[in-house]
């Protein structure tokens, strides 16, 4: 054994977990940081593809800006969900197992299934959207100089797939083409992220997570992280594209000519962020009102945790500063911009601290129900494992959908009207 | 690391479809007659010495000295009406509160007469001997279910129920994701510090199937572990369990356990 001591071993989640009174010894928090982030990513997925799709199948035309923009944030924001559950395994280079040999009895084995499916949906819905776009961008780079354009005019013509068509028939098979991939979305977004609620609820040794309601709650809370995103990048990519077209102004332009966020815009979605932001508490409440008054055996530990450890951060930041003070800010009458964008980043914040509650929270009492562990994340790495569990690894992951959005934009334009011309649906 | 063997046969398998992938993992079960093993526990008989750890730890190279183990000693004290000592000064508790620990998993034993970490009163407690109402110890190790939720959870099936029963990792092909971990209601399973997989007690596989016994019940003195065989007719263990007053822990899981303890009390957790 010597030889095996000799290594720097460290045990795995001894470095963030501080015990209290009876744990076993094995017990630690095994999942941190990045699986919080995990359930937070793929709700932020579905949001912004169910906030899409009710333009698109909806007909909810007050939707039609955000529409385009989310589902291209959905997409982004779906190749990066998946990096999260890769950078929490000890053995990231077998992550591919997954899906060699998945084993059906473990919720997690059909991720790479479910994954899969939605990817290829969102993507080619996208393409139907994109479609007339990139045949109008090789229409105009066709004959243009410079390698840049030459290598443009070749992307286009890669992804327009040799679909020229631009006749009328053409544009109306597109329409219907999103239509029904949108409808097919909506239910596949909901399982996607239902599949993570599934998760953590069919786990039946925690016995915060084992509840049936685990998957809806999720599902709502989801919506509601994906639109309050959304709007979000929405307003600050608008705010941007007017200041910088006001500093860009001719002396002769009308300053007025220069469209930023519309404020109907942002207050319809708002509406919509509402009502989901109602059937999610609702649902949380719920539970929490159903544990307490069927308080099975696990209910003293679980009171412990909820109404004294955890009290801050459930009621405080989660309830208080997440749900309810957005919720007034928005329903408030005239609404600004400004006081939007406070609100929604509250939304988030909320929606997050939600995630906390639950993967950090099922995991702050031991087994034994006659203990506590506690969880403090590790702020600078010194070594890969606590920058990987640490406050680097959620940056890492929360940076990643936007730099892929940005690459995103860069061959697909992400919001109609500003200085590209795009097609707009 | 994967070696190129190991990536022809993932190709290979990527190839051959996801079922097939699963039944090659599986595979490594060999044929013939299956013994069907039981593990008994009298807590009547335990003293907390620690002596099962300590062989454990040595025969399953868990690094002796990181807070990790496979088997473990509960130490329980539940106390009568009256004063008890926190950090020094005295607290008045209700009778039948309960104290509990396992420091180092019980590797070195119960020495001394104080449970430390009880944050929420204090870090040190003492309960006098003559406030000790009853007090036991209960060793703990995988119950290898017969319906492990560990196994059922793994979704890429690197954790496994033998067909003689044991529930074991295979550790060139575990991913690391700690579900199994989580899955157990038992805390059985933890990552192993140097292989960086899931880990857990597996009865001395590597013994058993060679008609030895498991480390830790050659290493009690006292004959609180014992280890027999439920197919053999007359076997003394098997008999225990079928004709005397036996529990499992935690039954309302459905896990089904294999582990059966004597003199277990409604306080073990
Ligand atoms: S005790 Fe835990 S690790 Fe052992 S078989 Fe049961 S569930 Fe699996
Ligand atoms: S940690 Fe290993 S054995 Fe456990 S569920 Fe994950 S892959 Fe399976």
């Amino acid at each position: 054994m010597t030889g095996l001591e000799a290594h720097a071993a460290e045990v795995h989640g001894a470095a963030w977990t501080i015990k209290e009174m009876f744990v076993y010894p094995n017990e630690y928090i095994y999942w941190s940081i990045q699986i919080v982030l995990y359930p937070f990513m793929t709700g932020l997925v579905a949001g912004a593809f169910v906030l899409s799709s009710l333009y698109h199948v909806f007909g909810r035309t007050e939707l039609k800006d955000m529409a385009r923009f989310s589902l291209l944030f959905s997409f982004a924001l779906l190749v990066a969900a998946p990096m999260p559950l890769l950078f929490h395994l000890l053995q990231p280079q077998r992550g591919v197992f997954v899906f060699f040999t998945p084993h059906f009895t473990s919720a997690i084995a059909a991720f790479g299934i479910v994954f899969f499916t939605y990817s290829a949906i969102v993507a080619s819905e996208i393409w139907f959207v994109s479609r007339t776009f990139f045949v109008h961008e090789i229409e105009r780079l066709r004959n243009a100089e410079g390698i840049c354009n030459r290598v443009r005019y070749c992307c286009y013509r890669g992804m327009s797939l040799g679909a020229y068509d631009m006749g009328p028939g053409a544009d109306q098979a597109d329409h219907k083409a999103i239509k029904i991939l949108s409808g097919i979305g909506i239910p596949v977004a909901c399982f996607l992220h239902g599949y993570a609620g599934f998760i953590f609820g069919s786990v039946k040794a925690n016995a915060l997570w084992m509840t049936p309601l685990m998957p809806v709650i999720f599902i709502m809370s989801a919506i509601v992280s994906g639109i309050a995103l959304c709007m979000l990048t929405y307003i600050i990519i608008m705010e941007y594209r007017k200041l910088r077209a006001l500093r860009n102004r001719k002396p002769w332009m009308p300053a007025k000519d220069i469209a930023g966020v519309e404020i109907e815009t942002v207050k319809i979605t708002a509406r919509y962020l509402v009502g989901f932001m109602v059937a999610a508490i609702s649902l949380e409440l719920l539970d929490l009102v159903f544990r307490g008054y069927t308080a099975v055996k696990s209910w003293d530990i679980l009171r412990a945790v909820i109404y004294e450890r955890d009290f801050i951060d459930i009621f405080i930041l989660q309830y208080g500063i997440g749900n309810l003070l957005p919720f007034i800010m928005l329903l408030w009458p005239r609404l600004t911009v400004r006081r939007a964008v406070v609100a929604l980043v509250l939304v988030l914040m909320g929606v997050f601290m939600m995630r906390w509650n639950v993967v950090i929270g099922g995991q702050s009492f031991s087994l034994t129900f006659a203990g506590f562990m506690h969880y403090h994340m590790p702020f600078m790495p010194h070594n890969l494992e606590t920058y990987r569990e640490g406050f680097f690894g959620l940056l890492t992951i929360l940076v990643l959908p936007f730099v892929l959005l940005w690459l995103v934009n860069k061959l697909v334009p992400v919001l109609s009207g500003g200085e590209e011309e795009t097609s707009g649906h | 690391m994967i070696s190129r063997r190991d990536f022809i046969r993932l190709s290979l398998l990527a190839g051959a479809g996801a079922g097939l992938g699963v039944g090659t993992v599986r595979a490594q079960e060999t044929a013939g007659p299956r013994s069907r093993w039981v593990f008994l526990v009298d807590t009547m008989k335990c003293v907390g010495c620690g002596l099962c750890v300590k062989a454990c730890k040595l025969e399953n190279e868990v690094p002796y000295d990181l807070p990790v183990t496979r088997t473990w000693v509960e130490r329980y004290v539940i106390t009568g009406e009256g004063q008890i000592s926190v950090d020094g000064k005295g607290r008045s508790v209700e009778a039948g509160t309960v104290f509990a620990d396992t420091p180092m998993g019980a590797r070195d034993g119960y020495k001394q007469n104080v449970f430390h970490n009880y944050t929420e009163l204090g870090s040190n407690v003492v309960v006098p001997p003559d406030m000790i109402a009853k007090s036991f110890f209960v060793p703990k190790l995988c119950n290898q279910c017969d319906k492990p939720p560990c196994v059922q959870v793994c979704p890429v099936g690197a954790t496994f129920k033998t067909a003689d029963g044991v529930v074991l990792v295979d550790r060139t092909w575990c991913i690391g994701c700690g579900y199994c971990i989580m899955a157990c209601p038992y805390g059985v399973r933890f990552f192993h510090p140097v292989y960086r997989v899931a880990e857990k007690c597996t009865w001395c596989y590597h013994r058993i199937v060679k008609g030895m016994k498991p480390a830790c019940v050659m290493a009690c003195p006292f004959e609180a572990r014992r280890f027999g065989e439920a197919n053999k007719p007359d076997d003394p263990v098997a008999q225990v369990v079928e004709t005397d007053r036996v529990a499992v822990l935690k039954p309302e899981f459905g896990t089904r356990p294999l582990v059966y303890y004597l003199g277990l009390d409604e306080n073990v957790r």
